[in-house]
């Protein structure tokens, strides 16, 4: 124990016991996660005597505290003695198993679970199991619902008549009274089949999970559906016929939507569970129910399915019950009146090409993907569209292209920027597959259009669009075809497109390397030193220093050095603060001085939250003033718009 | 009503009000009243955000007979006044209603709202509090740091029963228009929030989102016809809700068969008699407040003039109707001109769903015996009730002869009204909430 070792070591130590019970929530969550120092420092039996009582009645505090505490506890068995003492560190889970707040037991029981591996079997009987014992029978629900988390952990290390308790106090807890705790049992039911003798298998679980799925209440029916899964791969093959079919048949036409759109949710678990067998003959009428259940929500989770279900069909007549059972259902599914059904069918829907290879693919399913194509909504599209390398690999993309084309342009000038955001980032993926004539051709001015865009994302996504072009489509296709307009901007009377300029040549110059950085780029950035615009000035000062590393020394010294110097002198104090920054960034041997570097920093800090990349906000005065002397054609609320949207 | 005599008169009244009826605030006037499931607790909600708990006394050997008397137990600031300022609305802290959740732990839990926001209030005691610092000594000094040659962990030490309030979830941002009513669902997971076109399902631990499942708002507002006015989950079977409009009808929802309830599975409405029909018949038709009997069989609607039971297997007509103060038929005109028309009573079913209880004007209040067919009007005032005496049975004349006792149609007092009443869930205690001050009768004890 501590104490000679002098004040040195135990007043931080006594800092943290005292902030356990600081009014600050945040010192008293710093104090608990460091409570294993705590503990540490006052040794195990201190720590057994005085800091656990203590803890075990904290139970007042913030929940994000007694999370905290009941995660540490789970990992305080070396910090009380080893094993032998791990069960003095169920008193302070308990009642942390019993708060009304669902994480903080969830977190006491995952504790509770975690140390019930370090007891001695001993101890499990005497200690761990009279805590399940007592948290099942307990008062309130909060802790007959922790219960239910705790019989799988240690049903398979006590003795048999402790089992057949245990086994009692399940079936107990099956039939609560509270919806809550049967819904607990209903969702640990899975688990702790898995833990019993095959035997109470077949006589325990299996009527307790027919009651459980038939339920009066549906968020209890829905949670037995789950448990059939893990139920399902615990029996042989003959028994699921008579055991566990009439239940999830019953599932699946249940009349609550909640249930079936849960069996929806779990086909494919449901699937494996069951084997091909009954696969063929049950689960394929059973999902082309749901397929066109009447409720969306149910279509919508079965249409999510349909890849991961015709995958897993059985090889031999795969390809024949896709084609005469589940096809006619998603064609029906294609022209849905709920978009979300549509664009969750659209989304997995290409991975069907692959099944069903390239023959039906042209036949059946291509007619398909070009309604979806045209849909009205802009969700389907891009989820179409983001999935087109399943079908290059089968078809190839040239059979879609026709409508593709249309789909894309359509997308990329929707009024909703999220959409427009959302088509720019599968561009390069669309370049790769349809190649670079088809791109030059069609898709270019696009790429292009949007550097211009009003919204700041949008050009923002557009710089890095073209940078990963670059990367695909090589330094010579750049220089040819993007270089020259992105340069062309530089004279844009809009300061904003001058600024996209050297967005992009910052997001470019490595890819296209030195010399075309040197040669083309370098001398557009330097005579944009000279820009009326403060902005467009200190995001020169950025961009050189961005590019230092990719030109050669010999452009640095003699070009750049001269214009940052230049800068660095400017009347505007943003500027100044850059080009110094670039200077030291780039020629670490000039530091700044100290002095220019204070003088920088409050507007530095204010300006690192605000305009590391957009207009920028300085002292409102002189902004107004240099935006009137540069006569731009905005105005100054317009421009707090477009700062907004920066955001 | 022979079975329900008044023994103790208890009169409660929010704290820091003055004692004086006449001269209290507007923020006294209590806007809700409910007693929690098992009948140990009722909640009071007010115009100025407060919620006052009372709890009640437990038997105690010398005092036999306080069993049964509510004091106050915790009082809570639970909505303050707002400012919506995208609307440039103003919005009150008045709560609308209260409800209970069954218990879960040692802590109660409520849920409270005012036109827009719901907010889940957690009611615990504490009774514990740590003693012993390691860098001040007993008399709160701090101690010089190098004096510090060992380390002390706190004790836990009793003190004096303290109740903490404490907002555990705030709901809020998904209304546009007046919450009407809440109601938590027999699940113990779910609950809804009711505005005038839209009914929302929250899950209780999830204050980000909520599911709009009833929305009644038409594409233009010029063809809006009625309102809901009030929705209430089913008590036992988790997925039927019913919700009450301003035309009279109640419309029974199954959550079971869509996600969006906008289609009702069953839709109770009386035909209106052309005989009695005149200018205020849609306003007097009006449903205030609808509530499912205990064993979940019927539902009580109560508008302007009746309280009206329905069983849940008849659609076309109530099975019984009860006139609360069918002397005001005459009135109409001028409780228009009042606005009193407009005013919203609540009715409440005892625990076993024998009697009905609702109020009327003049701080009277009536109930219905539903197996003898009787009826009383009762009046909450302190005037004239002394301790331990039967509450007398009051009478309003109706015709042109007043007998002693009677109280004539003209002489009723229409600024006292009893809008909330509640009923504890097994024993005959009711809370009656006249203006500012609450009433607690309970039947004879043995």
């Amino acid at each position: 124990m501590a104490g000679a070792d002098g004040d040195d070591s135990l007043y931080p130590i006594a800092v943290l016991i005292d902030e356990l019970r600081n009014e600050d929530v945040q010192l008293r969550l710093n104090s608990i996660k460091k409570l294993s120092t705590i503990a540490l420092a006052l040794g195990v039996e201190r720590t057994r005597t005085e800091l656990l009582p203590f803890l075990t009645d904290t139970i007042y505090d913030e929940d994000e505290v007694l999370l905290a505490l009941a995660e540490q506890l789970g990992n305080f068995t070396m910090l009380v003695g080893g094993p032998e003492y791990v069960h003095c560190l169920l008193p302070p889970l308990e009642s942390l198993a019993t708060v009304e707040e669902t994480v903080v037991r969830d977190k006491a029981v995952e504790s509770l679970r975690k140390i019930s591996q370090e007891h001695s079997p001993v101890d499990l009987e005497v200690h761990f199991e009279p805590l399940v014992k007592r948290l099942a029978s307990g008062d309130w629900f909060t802790s007959r619902t922790s219960a239910c988390g705790l019989f799988s952990v240690c049903y398979p290390r006590v003795s048999s008549t402790v089992k057949a308790e245990i086994r009692q106090h399940f079936r107990t807890l099956c039939s609560d009274d509270t919806p809550m705790v049967r819904r607990a049992a209903a969702s640990k039911l899975g688990e702790f089949a898995k833990v019993l003798e095959p035997e109470y298998v077949k006589s325990d679980i299996i009527s307790l999970f027919t009651a459980l799925a038939s339920d009066e209440q549906d968020s209890v029916r829905l949670l037995a559906v789950e448990a059939c899964v893990s139920i399902a791969t615990l029996l042989p093959q003959e028994d699921l016929e008579t055991l566990v079919m009439p239940t999830l048949r019953q599932a699946a036409e249940d009349k609550s939507w909640r249930v079936r759109y849960m069996v929806a949710d779990k086909f494919s678990e449901l699937q494996k569970a069951v084997g091909s067998e009954i696969t063929k003959n049950d689960l394929v009428p059973a999902f082309q129910n749901l397929l066109k259940d009447c409720e969306a929500e149910v279509r919508a989770a079965a249409a999510n399915k349909v890849k991961e279900f015709c995958e897993n069909l059985p090889e031999d007549n795969r390809e024949q019950i896709i084609m005469t059972h589940i096809l006619p259902c998603v064609k029906e599914l294609v022209s849905d009146t709920n978009q979300h059904v549509k664009s969750a069918l659209a989304s997995v829907i290409m991975g069907l090409s692959t099944i069903l290879g390239k023959d039906n693919t042209i036949e059946h399913l291509l007619p398909l993907f070009l309604a979806q194509l045209k849909d009205e909504c802009p969700e389907v599209r891009l989820n179409i569209i983001s999935n087109l390398d399943c079908v290059n690999e089968v078809i190839g993309i040239r059979q879609l292209s026709q409508s593709l084309l249309p789909a894309i342009v359509e997308l990329a000038e929707d009024a909703k920027w999220r959409v427009r955001l959302a088509i720019i980032e599968y561009m390069p993926l669309l370049a790769g597959q349809l190649g670079v004539e088809f791109f030059d051709e069609k898709l270019n001015t696009l790429c292009m259009a949007w550097l211009i865009d009003h919204v700041y994302a949008i050009r923002e996504a557009a710089t890095c669009n073209l940078m990963k072009l670059v990367e695909k489509f090589g330094a010579e296709w750049a220089q040819n075809t993007i270089v020259p307009k992105v340069l062309g901007m530089a004279n844009d009377p809009n300061y904003l497109h001058r600024m996209t300029t050297l967005f992009c040549i910052n997001a470019l110059s490595e890819a296209c390397g030195q010399e075309i950085t040197t040669k083309q780029m370098l001398p557009v950035v330097l005579k944009m030193s000279n820009d009326q615009v403060a902005n467009v000035r200190f995001n020169v000062a950025k961009s050189l220093q961005k590019i230092g590393p990719v030109l050669d020394s010999n452009a640095l010294q003699t070009e750049v050095k001269p214009v940052l110097e230049k800068l660095a002198t400017d009347s505007d104090m943003d500027v100044k603060y850059f080009a110094q920054e670039a200077i030291s960034g780039t020629f670490c041997f000039h530091p700044p001085s100290t002095k220019s570097l204070n003088f920088n920093l409050l507007n530095f800090l204010f300006l690192f939250f605000l305009c590391s990349s957009g207009p920028r906000i300085t002292i409102p005065n002189q902004q107004l003033k240099a935006e009137i002397s540069c006569k731009q054609n905005y105005t100054f609320t317009g421009y707090l718009l477009m700062f907004r949207n920066n955001w | 009503m022979k079975c329900f005599s008044r023994y103790l008169p208890y009169l409660f009244r929010p704290p820091s009000t003055i004692l004086s009826s006449t001269c209290h605030t507007e923020a006294d006037i209590i806007s809700t009243v409910e007693f929690n499931s098992t009948g140990e607790l009722l909640a009071t909600g007010d115009k100025g955000g407060r919620v006052v708990v009372f709890q009640r006394e437990q038997e105690s050997k010398s005092q036999p007979h306080r069993r049964g008397e509510y004091n106050v137990y915790s009082t809570f600031q639970s909505h303050e006044p707002e400012f919506d300022y995208l609307k440039s609305l103003e919005i009150e802290e008045k709560i609308n209603k209260i409800k209970w959740l069954p218990q879960q732990n040692a802590a109660y839990f409520l849920l409270s709202t005012n036109d827009k926001t719901v907010k889940l209030w957690k009611i615990s005691e504490r009774d514990k509090r740590p003693e012993g610092y390691n860098l001040k000594d007993e008399d709160g000094r701090i101690r010089d740091p190098s004096t510090i040659t060992s380390l002390r962990v706190p004790v836990l030490q009793p003190m004096d029963l303290m109740v903490e309030a404490t907002a555990r979830r705030i709901f809020s941002n998904a209304h546009t228009y007046h919450i009407n009513s809440i109601s938590v669902n027999s699940d113990l997971q779910t609950f809804i929030s009711t505005d005038d076109l839209r009914v929302n399902l929250w899950n209780l631990e999830i204050t980000d989102r909520s599911f709009n499942i009833v929305d009644i708002k038409p594409a233009n507002m010029e063809e809006l016809t009625e309102v809901i006015t009030s929705a209430e989950f089913h008590p036992q079977q988790c997925h039927t809700f019913a919700y009450s409009s301003s035309k009279g009808s109640i419309r029974l929802c199954d959550m079971r068969l869509a996600a969006l309830c906008d289609k009702h599975c069953k839709y109770f409405e009386e035909p209106e008699d052309p005989a009695t029909r005149s200018f205020f018949s849609e306003i007097i038709s009006s449903i205030s407040d609808v509530k499912f009997s205990h064993n979940g069989r019927y539902l009580m609607t109560r508008d302007y003039l009746t309280v009206k039971v329905w069983d849940l297997q008849m659609e076309n007509k109530p099975v019984e109707t009860y006139q609360v103060h069918d002397y005001l038929r005459g009135k109409l005109c001028s409780l228009y001109e009042n606005d009193c028309i407009f005013d919203k009573f609540e009715c409440v079913w005892n625990g076993s769903d024998s009697v009905i209880m609702t109020g009327s004007y003049n701080n009277f209040f009536r109930m219905f015996d539903r197996n003898t067919k009787r009826d009383v009007t009762l009046e909450a005032s302190r005037e004239n009730s002394k301790p331990r005496a039967i509450l007398k049975p009051r009478k309003v004349c109706v015709g042109g002869k007043r007998r002693k006792d009677e109280i004539s149609v003209d002489s009723l007092d229409f600024s006292k009204k009893i809008l909330h009443t509640t009923w504890h869930p097994h024993e005959n205690i009711i809370a009656v909430a006249a203006t500012n001050n609450l009433y607690i009768f309970q039947d004879k004890v043995n």
